[in-house]
């Protein structure tokens, strides 16, 4: 239940889930999502959007269709889901047992003058994404919750999503905006990269 | 062998596995076909970007892929081919069946393919237009080989010449 929710701050939550983080894969929506993740400590296996809103999931599900032995998880707010909740019936559908949602819903537009989104009145992204098809979804009601969760989704397999409730605070740095080293960085950590000698 | 064949022929000489649409009419061939063969891993998106973000991830992570779609999914992707495929350099194919002309019975079918070449000029993405079976499997085979060596998306669009096209039968 949404009403059950502390309110979280996306930083915190962003390290406690890096610290739990062995090879998986994360990829990160547009602004303060993937701000924060860069934030926590760059990791080689992160990627990080710097537009395309709302496909973080897609990318997400690309990466966990490839790469099925590695875990995934796709990093993204409330505002980009909503624009692409198709996507979640998408997910439902291919079953993708590696990959693990978690939305950061602070009710706002936070980072284009925190403008609110539906789910602030209305909507919920939990009961959404059960309808979708994704019947491992549930909203984070504190720290130690999240932990159960998180530990669970990346042990047993998903799909999962899992939703926080969290403040208003922008994220205390920015990504380097570069999205050839960007890709160029996460397919090496992917095991991908062709750089050869220029990789060493 | 039908164009459909001979074009899914060709994607799988070149190690594209996964495929992803927005049904088409004019792509059932295409579609039925990835369906029916195990080689092929295929997804039905709800939306054409959907499916170019799935196309980059699995990019990324060492699978290819490519987007089928018809011309007025295409109009729904500029922000996904300008601000994830083409900065990040990453080879998406896509495959386009063209709507909007040679006798057209939509309007609305006409004005949105008026704005796909000019998108793809606008960013710079390199597009074929596919008229005829016998130079397609050429055509579609250096154009994936060229996209996956130089890390940029292509756009290969199927004109009726090639498919026949989608005919109004009042």
């Amino acid at each position: 239940m949404i009403a059950d929710c502390k309110i979280l701050n996306r930083a915190a939550l962003t390290q406690r889930l890096v610290a739990k983080l062995r090879d998986e894969a994360v990829v990160a929506g547009i602004g303060n999502t993937n701000f924060d993740l860069y934030a926590a400590g760059h990791r080689p296996q992160n990627f990080y959007m710097l537009g395309s809103m709302g496909l973080a999931v897609p990318i997400a599900l690309g990466v966990a269709m490839a790469q099925p032995q590695r875990g995934v998880i796709a990093l993204e707010g409330d505002g980009s889901i909503l624009m692409s909740l198709g996507c979640l019936s998408t997910v439902a559908m291919v079953k993708p047992r590696n990959l693990t949602i978690i939305i950061m819903d602070n009710g706002i537009y936070q980072i284009t003058g925190k403008q609110p989104t539906s789910t602030q009145s209305t909507a919920d992204i939990v009961a959404i994404s059960r309808a979708s098809g994704i019947a491992s979804s549930f909203w984070i009601r504190d720290e130690a919750h999240f932990d159960e969760l998180i530990d669970r989704a990346l042990g047993d397999g998903g799909p999962t999503l899992l939703a926080a409730k969290i403040d208003d605070q922008p994220a205390v740095t920015q990504t380097v905006r570069d999205p050839a080293l960007i890709r160029n960085r996460f397919m090496k950590g992917l095991g991908t990269g062709r750089g050869g000698a220029l990789d060493a | 062998m039908g164009w459909a064949e001979s074009c899914l022929d060709t994607l799988k000489e070149n190690d594209v596995r996964l495929v992803t649409y927005v049904p088409d009419n004019v792509l059932t061939p295409l579609i039925k076909c990835a369906n029916a063969d195990n080689y092929f891993i295929s997804v039905c998106t709800t939306r054409e970007d959907e499916a170019i973000g799935m196309v980059a991830g699995a990019w990324m992570a060492g699978l290819r892929g490519c987007v089928m779609m018809q011309t007025s999914g295409f109009g729904t992707l500029p922000n996904a081919l300008a601000s994830l495929l083409v900065p990040y350099g990453i080879p998406a194919i896509l495959i386009v069946s063209e709507r909007g002309t040679l006798g057209e019975f939509n309007l609305g079918q006409t004005l949105v393919s008026r704005t796909m070449r000019p998108t793809l000029d606008s960013i710079a993405m390199t597009h074929h237009t596919l008229t005829d079976e016998k130079t397609m499997p050429f055509v579609v085979d250096r154009a994936i080989k060229q996209a996956v060596a130089t890390q940029t998306p292509v756009a290969l669009i199927l004109s009726p010449l090639l498919t026949g096209g989608k005919v109004f039968k009042p």
